[in-house]
């Protein structure tokens, strides 16, 4: 994997290694953005792992872009580790009902049961591949093949935090409210953003999430446990890296 | 000791330097528009740079202080009083508890800044007051400030009123190029055939009204992509000028995403996206591309040389305001000039 190096700007760079959704780079990228943090060359300002690139930013008062593309040139070719196995996560998913009010037209547009559906979507194992766009924002790879579907045309003006989405190849599971055009088969009673808990986010770009579907009654009591701070959700145990 | 909002302006809302090192979370770094506006009104008042101030488009408000304060109003020309006496803008000025500021409408830039002795202290979230309006982050549960509301000041150290050593001319100043705009090709700029990206230099945009602290639209040139205008999301920075589907760019600003899935066929010089920010709805505007090296040789001159602006800045002689002073301070350009960026094109 070699990375080509995109100037964005004066102020950051692109690390791009992949253009497609592969599994292998994003882990490799992620793997170079922990140790990047961990030994931040002075300047730099944020690093941004996505699918298969890394944004850099960086104060050109402190370091040139010439420099730091060198710089990251050389740590990544001696860099070798592939990075640690992401902690796993067993996400309770309320499925359809209110929030998850596309469940019964995707099942008859894939032409099976809403309870197939379910049982599809749970069974597969979730990369968190990057979290952006808004705080907190999980977009997970790995969603069933017959669950990719295509956005919606016309985009909903309001999609509850929770709400747990496929678009295209890609599924998502919401951290704020806001438009959006993905199709929503249910809801998480977690909050994988909450700026007055600390930490504020619950995953991690690398993070491995599993869907556990569970009752209306359950998913209430875990939202006001969650609300009230009485529960905070933790990766299975054994399975932190 | 507080802020009372007696009237609002549009989009009036705290911001401070905003929120850093976590856009890898999601979290953009929200902050003023134009920080060099924010920063000069935040010295003026003998403020440090992190202050929190406010910010408004178009429009500022009426506000009152429970304190004796300084303030400042800056980003461009526009009407102050406190009471009924007019006071200039660029420069502090005192305000007695219960009397009222009014700040008018800005002429021929969009974005304002009203700072005060002491700063605004609301809650910081995430390190910074900032507010994030679209994720409702900071400031004031997250929203723009409203008629009736109130803001914590905090305390201050005391001091003189202060302007600058010189006063700030949009055609005069070292600090604010004329021109147009500078832009970095990049990173999807492959993505566009020679003659698109040939139109991004030879022809004139136009700023729309399809605007916020997110992102503007310019209109008026289109430029399809080849082969589509979905790319696998990656990230972004205030400054992206982002093509999707409908062939309309669109400049990301401070308030933008922090990832996004439209490729990006160039990326704004640092020293010119707040000159781009200011310029008002139905403004021409031209650019031209620089490389990075320039553009970061640009950057630090500004640095080094709005330092030495915030540095020089001098008390203002007591009582007194000489009329030839007053007469002096040409700030029809503001901090900005945006008829020098668009040129001709303004009239044409």
């Amino acid at each position: 994997m070699t990375p080509s190096f995109l100037p964005v700007g004066d102020r950051a760079l692109l690390l791009q290694v992949s253009e497609i959704i592969d599994a292998a780079a994003n882990k490799r990228i992620i793997a170079f953005a922990e140790m990047l943090r961990t030994k931040c060359p002075a300047g730099i300002t944020e690093i941004v792992p996505t699918y298969g690139s890394l944004l850099v930013c960086y104060e050109p008062e402190v370091i040139r872009g010439a420099a730091l593309e060198a710089h990251l040139r050389g740590l990544w070719h001696s860099y070798a580790d592939e990075g640690a196995i992401g902690r796993l996560w067993h996400v309770p998913c309320l499925y359809g009902g209110e929030v998850g009010q596309d469940l019964q037209e995707l099942a008859d547009l894939k032409g099976c049961s809403a309870d197939d559906l379910i049982t599809m979507h749970c069974g597969a194992e979730y990369r968190v591949y990057m979290i952006g766009f808004a705080p907190g924002f999980a977009y997970l790879g790995g969603l069933p093949k017959p669950l990719h579907t295509p956005r919606l045309r016309v985009p909903r003006q309001y999609i509850p935090a929770g709400a747990i989405g496929i678009g295209g190849q890609q599924a998502s599971i919401n951290s704020v409210a806001g438009p959006s055009g993905w199709r929503f088969i249910g809801w998480t009673p977690w909050r994988n953003f909450d700026p007055s808990r600390s930490p504020p986010f619950l995953f991690h770009a690398g993070d491995r999430i599993r869907f556990r579907p569970v009752g209306a009654d359950e998913a209430r009591d875990i939202a006001d446990q969650v609300a009230s701070g009485a529960l905070s959700p933790e990766p299975e145990e054994g399975d932190t890296a | 000791m507080s802020v009372d909002i007696l009237s609002a302006g549009p989009m009036l809302s705290v911001q401070d330097a905003g929120r850093n090192g976590l856009r890898y979370f999601g979290v953009s770094s929200a902050g003023p528009i134009d920080a060099n506006a924010m920063a000069l009104a935040n010295a003026l008042c003998g403020n440090p740079g992190s202050t929190a101030a406010l910010e408004f488009a178009g429009y500022g408000g009426r506000f009152r202080a429970s304190r004796s304060v300084r303030f400042a109003v800056t980003g461009g020309p526009c009407e102050i009083r406190v009471e009924n006496r007019l006071v200039a803008v660029g420069e502090s000025h005192w305000l007695a508890p219960g009397e009222t500021l009014s700040v008018g409408v800005l002429r021929g830039v969009v974005w304002g800044y009203i700072a005060f002795s002491g700063g605004i202290e609301t809650e910081p979230v995430l390190g910074s007051r900032a507010t994030h309006l679209r994720s409702g982050l900071g400031g004031v549960d997250g929203r723009g400030l409203r008629t009736g509301d109130g803001v914590r000041l905090g305390h201050e150290c005391g001091g003189d009123c202060l302007r600058m050593a010189t006063p700030l001319s949009g055609t005069r100043s070292p600090l604010f190029a004329s021109g147009p705009i500078r832009m970095i090709l990049g990173p999807q700029s492959n993505l566009f055939a020679p003659d698109i990206l040939t139109r991004l230099t030879s022809e004139t945009f136009v700023v729309t009204p399809q605007r916020d602290r997110m992102a503007m639209t310019l209109g008026g040139v289109e430029l399809p992509a080849l082969g589509g205008h979905d790319i696998v999301s990656d990230g972004t920075v205030p400054g992206s000028v982002q093509v999707p589907g409908s062939g309309v760019p669109l400049v990301l600003l401070a308030e933008s995403q922090t990832t996004g899935g439209y490729p990006k066929i160039a990326t704004i010089a640092s020293v010119d996206l707040p000159r781009l920010a200011q310029l008002p709805v139905g403004a021409s505007v031209r650019f031209a591309t620089i490389s990075r090296e320039e553009g970061e040789d640009l950057w630090v001159a500004q640095r080094r040389d709005v330092r030495a602006m915030l540095d020089g800045l001098v008390p203002k002689p007591d009582g007194v305001l000489s009329s030839e002073y007053l007469l002096s301070c040409d700030l029809v350009g503001g901090v900005t000039a945006p008829d020098e960026i668009a040129g001709m094109d303004l009239d044409g």
